[in-house]
């Protein structure tokens, strides 16, 4: 790959690095107890949780790093982390 | 169209002439003459352009950046401490490899303060990655500039690029220069066009950061852009004669070398003084002559082995000091003549105003022909 | 399940941030609320490094980093450029404390005098982060950090923080807020409101940072959000110099924000520091006073 000049890079390539491997925790979403609040998806540090066409929340896994934010947050108490195992 | 007027005036008239589109600059003596000329400009709307009073030379060339990575064409002007003050712009600014141009009015750093000229600013900051002129007249400073953005801009260089010249020497000496109209300066400089620039339209992000795995490679091609930065500076210098009658041609310029036994090598307003000594050297039948340094970066090391390959004694005339080593020039010219049997002395001369004249000359050309050198020339006696 | 929002983040995911970083959720609502009309200006510091290893950018709008002290001087070149373009990007700089309040107050304090159309946004998290937690000018009073260790004769950081906003305000700046990533919402809006305010505006957004304070990855909004309740943390916005709004609480103690980060518990332990607790709740109380923030109850109002 040629290098851009002037150590530049376009948009997009962040998505690369799969930052979900660095997961201890898993957020497991319980959708029939979401309030549809979004509030999980509004308090994620990676913009990872992701509004379903029903209208509920889910994390992409890919990303997801497990920090526990949404699942700390959600009014509903919909959200659960648990260990990931290995 | 001849003019005779301040060097000061005539860089600024020359940097309005480029168009340029934003200005950042802050004032210090000896360059205030040109900020404050450019600054009425702007003022009466002789330049469509921006002229940013920052608070400090740092901010000057910070401001210059986010411009020239905005997409437009940018101008600062400074010397001595501003310069050190600009110190890590500088680098950055290569290393992002954004285009624009600097006018340095040479003068000494502190301490002790002094406003005088010598070259120890630009030559410190010859690691950067700026392209480095030193003009030897007013007439040349004005056309480098002209130069220098064309060789800046260019995608095969993208580098910045400072116009050196004489602190007081040359800024505050009326001179008669020919100066170009907009409409011959159009017709050799087109409009800045970026490489690339920070634009919704086309986001990208400038100045990430380099793990161990990519800083190489992203220095090595800086280092090859300073390469072709020598032969886009040749070419543009030859294309400035076709247009200007005036030549630049070449990274350096020889004066009376053929059949010297003796070179002086120097760059700046002394090579005036030079050619003079030389002459009269010539005329009592000494075989003396002078090799001009117009580009110190890229270093033309080429050029310089294929100029001076008949002397024998080289003196190189340094207006710094690598404080621990010796002038910097004088460094250089012997790495590019090793295993050429020519002798190559140093002579640091001229600092902090020192006057040299044309005495002087003779009297170094005489010492290395005794063969001693690498020393200070001229120092008072309390300190030997 | 499908995705409903077609596009992605502006700021995106992949990047490097701690899980639970505050100043990575900062950096989301700000491109939330900024859009794609943006010209993003960093400094050196965790966010720049955590988003932008080469060739890994995770900015979806235009984006440069410069220096650690610049961002506030390279913002005016990239207004002063695309006003004589004649272009409409909004230009913002999001820059860590340290940038903020200590080394790059020359830059800042020269870009707010002359008024540039930019909006700076400093995120808060109280230390140098990316160096390794050293204290900054906007390290609060008895922070443990590396350079102000607690220890025998050492309390922690010795003074308060800086009131940067107001030294903002008295450059002139025509709108300067305080915010929170705790309150989205509310960070969100003011940071429209500062982008559509012609001029230098200023957001402070307090951004905890669980590896630098000492708590766990999903607290950070929870801290965020005692800051406020304890007073500690005041979000107001400052209209031409005169504070035109605060968020009111029922103030908690100190000792609820103080006692749930590592980095004093040496207020607590091995024995209470009471006079220095004190002091602390001292400070929040004048805040209390200063920004009339402060629900009183019936009783007390009549
Ligand atoms: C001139 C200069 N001095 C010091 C540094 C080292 N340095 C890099 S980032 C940083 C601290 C950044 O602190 P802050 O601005 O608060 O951002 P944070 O990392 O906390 O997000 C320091 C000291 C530098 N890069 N440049
Ligand atoms: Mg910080």
């Amino acid at each position: 790959m040629p290098l851009t000049i002037g150590c530049a890079a376009r948009p997009g390539k962040a998505r690369r690095n799969l930052t979900g491997s660095w997961r201890v925790f898993r957020p497991v979403f319980r959708p029939e107890e979401c309030t549809k609040c979004g509030l999980c998806a509004t308090v994620c540090p990676e913009g990872c949780v992701i509004e379903t066409e029903e209208g509920t929340f889910i994390p992409d896994y890919d990303y997801c790093k497990g920090c526990g934010l949404c699942a700390e947050e959600c009014p509903a108490k919909a959200i659960e982390m648990v260990q990931e195992e290995k | 169209m001849l003019k005779i007027t301040e060097g000061s005036y005539a860089v600024a008239e020359a940097v309005k002439l480029c168009r340029p589109q934003v200005i950042a600059a802050y004032p210090i003596t000896p360059q205030t003459h040109i900020v404050e000329a450019l600054a009425e400009m702007v003022a009466n709307c002789e330049i469509d352009g921006e002229y940013i009073t920052v608070e400090s030379e740092f901010s000057a060339l910070s401001a210059c950046l986010g411009a020239s990575a905005a997409g437009s064409r940018a101008y600062s002007a400074t010397t001595s401490q501003g310069l050190a003050l600009m110190f890590e712009v500088c680098f950055n600014m290569a290393g992002l490899r954004l285009p624009m141009v600097m006018t340095i009015a040479n003068r000494a750093l502190g301490a002790p303060l002094s406003i005088w000229n010598d070259h120890q600013d630009t030559i410190s900051l010859r690691d950067s990655g700026w392209f480095q002129l030193y003009a030897e007249d007013n007439q040349e400073a004005t056309d480098l500039h002209f130069i220098a953005y064309k060789v800046s801009e260019d995608h095969n260089v993208l580098l910045p690029g400072m116009v050196c010249f004489d602190g007081f020497i040359l800024s505050h000496t009326y001179e008669p220069v020919d100066m170009p109209v907009q409409e011959e300066v159009d017709g050799y400089l087109p409009p800045f066009t970026p490489y690339h620039r920070l634009d919704a339209g086309d986001p990208i992000s400038m100045g990430m950061y380099a793990t161990p795995e990519y800083y190489m490679e992203f220095r090595y091609q800086i280092q090859q852009a300073m390469e072709q930065a020598g032969k886009t500076l040749v070419a543009a210098g030859k294309e400035f004669s076709e247009h200007f009658g005036r030549d630049y041609g070449s990274l350096v310029e020889g004066y009376r070398l053929d059949g010297a036994d003796t070179a002086l090598i120097a760059m700046g307003s002394v090579c005036g003084t030079i050619k003079d000594a030389v002459d009269e050297m010539r005329d009592a039948g000494r075989k003396v002559g002078l090799l001009k340094l117009r580009a110190f970066r890229p270093f033309p090391e080429r050029e310089i082995v294929a100029a001076l390959n008949n002397v024998n004694t080289v003196a190189v005339l340094d207006k710094n000091i690598s404080l621990g080593n010796s002038g910097a020039a004088g460094t250089e010219v012997k790495a590019a003549l090793a295993g050429s049997g020519i002798t190559v002395l140093d002579y640091v001369i001229g600092l902090g105003g020192r006057d040299v004249r044309k005495r002087d000359i003779a009297r170094v050309v005489d010492l290395a022909e005794k063969g001693e050198g690498d020393m200070f020339y001229g120092l008072r006696t309390e300190v030997l | 399940m499908m995705q409903v929002e077609g596009k992605c983040e502006l700021f995106e995911a992949g990047h490097r941030a701690c899980a639970g970083c505050g100043p990575a959720l900062a950096a989301r609502l700000i491109l939330k609320a900024a859009g794609e009309n943006t010209i993003v200006v960093a400094s050196t510091g965790c966010m720049e490094v955590f988003s932008t290893p080469y060739p890994e950018t995770a900015w979806g709008v235009p984006w440069i980093h410069s220096l650690f002290e610049n961002a506030a001087a390279v913002a005016s070149g990239i207004e002063a450029a695309i006003k004589q373009q004649g272009r409409s990007e909004k230009v913002i700089c999001v820059c860590g404390d340290g940038a903020t309040f200590d080394i790059g107050m020359l830059c800042i304090s020269g870009a707010f005098e002359r008024n540039h159309d930019i909006t700076y946004i400093c995120y808060d998290n109280e230390a140098y982060m990316n160096t390794g937690i050293q204290r900054s000018g906007a390290t609060p009073l008895d922070a443990s950090t590396t350079t102000s260790p607690a220890g025998k004769c050492s309390l922690g950081n010795k003074r308060p923080k800086k009131d940067l906003p107001r030294i903002l305000a008295a450059h002139g700046a025509p709108y300067v807020a305080t915010a929170s990533i705790s309150y989205p919402a509310d960070f969100v809006k003011k940071v429209e409101r500062a982008i559509n305010t012609p001029g230098a505006c200023y957001i402070q957004v307090h951004a905890p940072c669980c590896t630098g304070w000492g708590f766990d990855p999903g607290q950070t909004i929870a801290i965020g959000k005692l800051a406020i309740e304890t007073g500690l943390w005041v979000n107001y916005e400052m209209v031409d110099g005169v504070v035109a709004k605060a968020k009111k609480v029922r103030r908690k103690p100190v000792e609820e924000y103080l006692k749930a980060q590592k980095r004093f518990q040496h207020l607590f332990k091995p024995t209470p520091k009471t006079e220095e607790i004190a002091k602390i709740q001292a400070m929040a109380d004048a805040n209390a006073t200063a920004y009339n923030i402060d629900i009183k109850l019936k009783q007390e109002r009549q």
